[in-house]
């Protein structure tokens, strides 16, 4: 399946038995999606220092890649991590007071935007070199495989990683040693200004992958229903045993690559395409559709508190010490 | 009697035996890498713990950082020192800044074994590449001039909590029907024992010059310092044996008591041997009788040919001719 295969306009659907599961996910994305949206806010506002690379709008890539993992379960995050180290598990309060620059901070202070995770939850502070995790996830599971672990490591990573040569070298390594790992790559089709086709002249990531035997496939990285199946088949196929995989998610940043960029150089028509596949407005609309109208308001009031608490709490956190434990 | 590649491969031994997280891996291990430091390895441990792998240096060095924080103690073995610079990101920005970054979340025990120097290959296998690595943040710096420190330093490094790269020099290995100095076997001891990070050794006493070296320099400025001392000139010479952290405080203690300072250091004129002088500046200008002397070789390349690269290389005659120059003048 390639890129052009995928159907990106197909409703959500979800099982009957799946309603509870999905509100969960659902739960996810809007945390996030409040999360984002109001570090854009509070940047503008000049109350968060550095840069920031905002994923709203990839937040089913974030949370169906990290549903079928359990707490013991490794993930490495890419610069655009915010709502990938959410979707893992760290908490709200410690990643703002990161990006605060806050004792309190995820990584003390020490990381920022770009590195944020929490070891403590399986979330190793992220990468911000493309590609450079490709192998160092190989690594993680070489060792939980090593130690007789049934640990499973899931790599976030991008259509930009795709042509580093470390990427390369770690699918390799990755399939020649059958390590227990699941890349799972945000296809948003831009490298910062470079469209996917101006990057390489085979646009999609699983066809090049495959020619290291890596078993991969394609989906609607806007759909978390989607991306959580096919995650979920590549976690269970590492657990058993059987080795690596890669999940190709189509999805799309709503926002510039960065704080300063207004990423004209992407067609209007394109754009405007994609905000009407917004992978939390979808989820909403199907459960909607399923008559959870109720639980979609107060999943969302639910995370306009929790950010509300988390930017307190980063407030009134000390200012890192640089003390390292 | 042994040389630095069998006390290195001792230590290695003694560490897999000793502690079951630490594997080695590289290009061509199992049948004892480019240098024998892994030879007979791959029969004692087996295919797990001894790892070939493709020819990836970016991507094994990655694989080991990952493994590292996930718990394992990995030993990588490069065919070459000049093979870090595939790895270099891996190296630099990954393996010595993860902890760092993350607040002290994670750990990188890493050891990462580098064989250096010029030694007739031409100039893409001639790397000092310990003066490219020794500023690096994170990471520290072994040159082991000696089989005992080879073995002390090893075991030491793979002990250590976060990344360390050892240097050996290939002009050092004793490897047989190769250049060797006879100086650079040794005894070492069976037993395990550690070599403190960042302690120099002070291989010779002397009251008129102090010599600064590390690796095969350290060998020649010892040779050079029994010529001086037939013309009446008492020399110290201080082995670094860790270029990071750099035991300032030896060097500086030394050149205080000799009043003259000589660093002897293989490449071009870049790297640890600009800090040194540095250092005595800072600590010891009041005390010195004459300039901070810095013998290195020209900022070029290594040359192939035999006699062209003995002209690049330190030798001990033109270690003599500088040190006869600080003391006497001419």
């Amino acid at each position: 399946m390639t890129i052009t295969d995928v159907d990106l306009d197909a409703p959500i659907r979800i099982a009957q038995d799946g309603l509870e599961h999905a509100l969960t996910l659902f739960a996810r994305m809007a945390l996030i999606r409040e999360f984002e949206q109001r570090v854009n806010r509070l940047f503008l506002q000049g109350r968060v220092p550095g840069t920031i690379h905002l994923s709203h709008g990839q937040e089913a890539c974030a949370v169906g890649g990290t549903a079928s993992l359990r707490p013991t379960d490794w993930a490495t995050l890419t610069h655009r991590g915010h709502g990938q180290a959410l979707a893992k598990g760290v908490s709200a309060r410690s990643l703002m007071a990161e990006l605060f620059a806050r004792e309190t901070g995820c990584c003390r202070g020490m990381g920022g935007s770009l590195h944020v995770g929490d070891w403590a939850v399986g979330a190793l502070p992220a990468i911000g070199i493309v590609g450079a995790s490709i192998p160092i996830s190989a690594g993680l599971a070489f060792a939980a495989s090593h130690q007789g672990e049934d640990r499973v490591v899931v790599c976030f990573t991008g259509d930009g990683a795709m042509t580093e040569g470390d990427a390369h070298e770690g699918f390799n390594l990755a399939t020649l040693w059958r390590l227990p790992v699941v890349y799972v790559c945000e296809n948003n089709l831009y490298s910062i200004s470079t469209r996917v086709d101006r990057q390489a002249r085979v646009t999609s990531v699983a066809e090049r992958v495959r020619a290291y035997d890596l078993p991969a496939e394609t989906v609607d990285g806007n759909d978390v229903l989607a991306v959580d199946e096919a995650v979920s088949r590549a976690v269970a196929r590492a657990r058993a045993g059987d080795g690596p995989s890669l999940v190709e998610c189509l999805t799309y940043r709503q926002g510039g690559h960065k704080r300063d960029d207004p990423a004209t150089y992407r067609p209007r028509e394109e754009v405007a395409r994609w905000l009407a596949r917004d992978p939390v407005v979808r989820m909403r609309r199907a459960i909607e559709a399923a008559g959870m109208t109720a639980e979609v308001e107060q999943a969302m009031t639910d995370a306009t508190a929790a950010i509300d608490d988390a930017v307190a709490f980063a407030e009134a956190s000390p200012p890192a010490t640089g003390r390292l434990p | 009697m042994t040389t630095v590649i069998e006390a290195l491969r001792g230590a290695l031994v003694g560490e897999m035996d000793r502690d079951p997280r630490v594997f080695v891996m590289g290009e061509d291990i199992g049948i004892g890498g480019s240098f024998h430091l892994t030879i007979g390895l791959l029969d004692r441990f087996g295919p797990e713990r001894v790892r070939d792998t493709p020819v990836s240096e970016a991507g094994f060095v990655g694989l080991a950082t990952g493994a590292a924080i996930g718990g394992m103690r990995p030993v990588v073995d490069f065919q070459y020192g000049d093979f870090l610079l595939c790895a270099a990101d891996q190296v630099i920005q990954q393996a010595c800044k993860l902890a760092f970054m993350s607040g002290g979340q994670v750990q990188v025990p890493l050891v990462l074994h580098a064989p250096t120097g010029a030694s007739g290959r031409g100039a893409q296998h001639a790397n000092s590449i310990e003066n490219l690595f020794f500023g690096v943040p994170g990471l520290t710096v072994g040159v082991p001039s000696t089989p005992y420190d080879a073995k002390g330093m090893m075991i030491t490094a793979i002990r250590h909590n976060e990344p360390v790269l050892i240097c050996s020099h290939k002009h050092l290995y004793g490897t047989e029907g190769r250049n060797v100095e006879a100086s650079a076997i040794g005894d070492v001891p069976e037993e395990p024992y550690s070599i403190e990070i960042g302690k120099a050794a002070i291989r010779r006493p002397g009251r008129d010059l102090t010599i600064v070296a590390a690796l095969l320099m350290t060998h020649r400025a010892m040779q050079a310092a029994e010529e001086l001392a037939r013309e009446g000139i008492e020399v110290e010479v201080v082995d670094l044996r860790w270029l990071s952290p750099l035991d300032t405080g030896t060097v500086v203690d030394s050149v205080r008591r000799t009043s003259r300072a000589l660093i002897v250091q293989e490449g071009s004129p870049m790297g640890w041997s600009g800090t040194v002088a540095a250092a005595i500046a800072d600590g010891a200008l009041d005390a010195l009788d004459a300039p901070v002397r810095r013998l290195t070789g020209p900022n070029t390349p290594i040359p192939f040919a035999p006699h062209l690269e003995a002209e690049v290389v330190p030798t001990v005659d033109r270690i003599v001719a500088e040190a006869r120059r600080l003391v006497r003048g001419s």
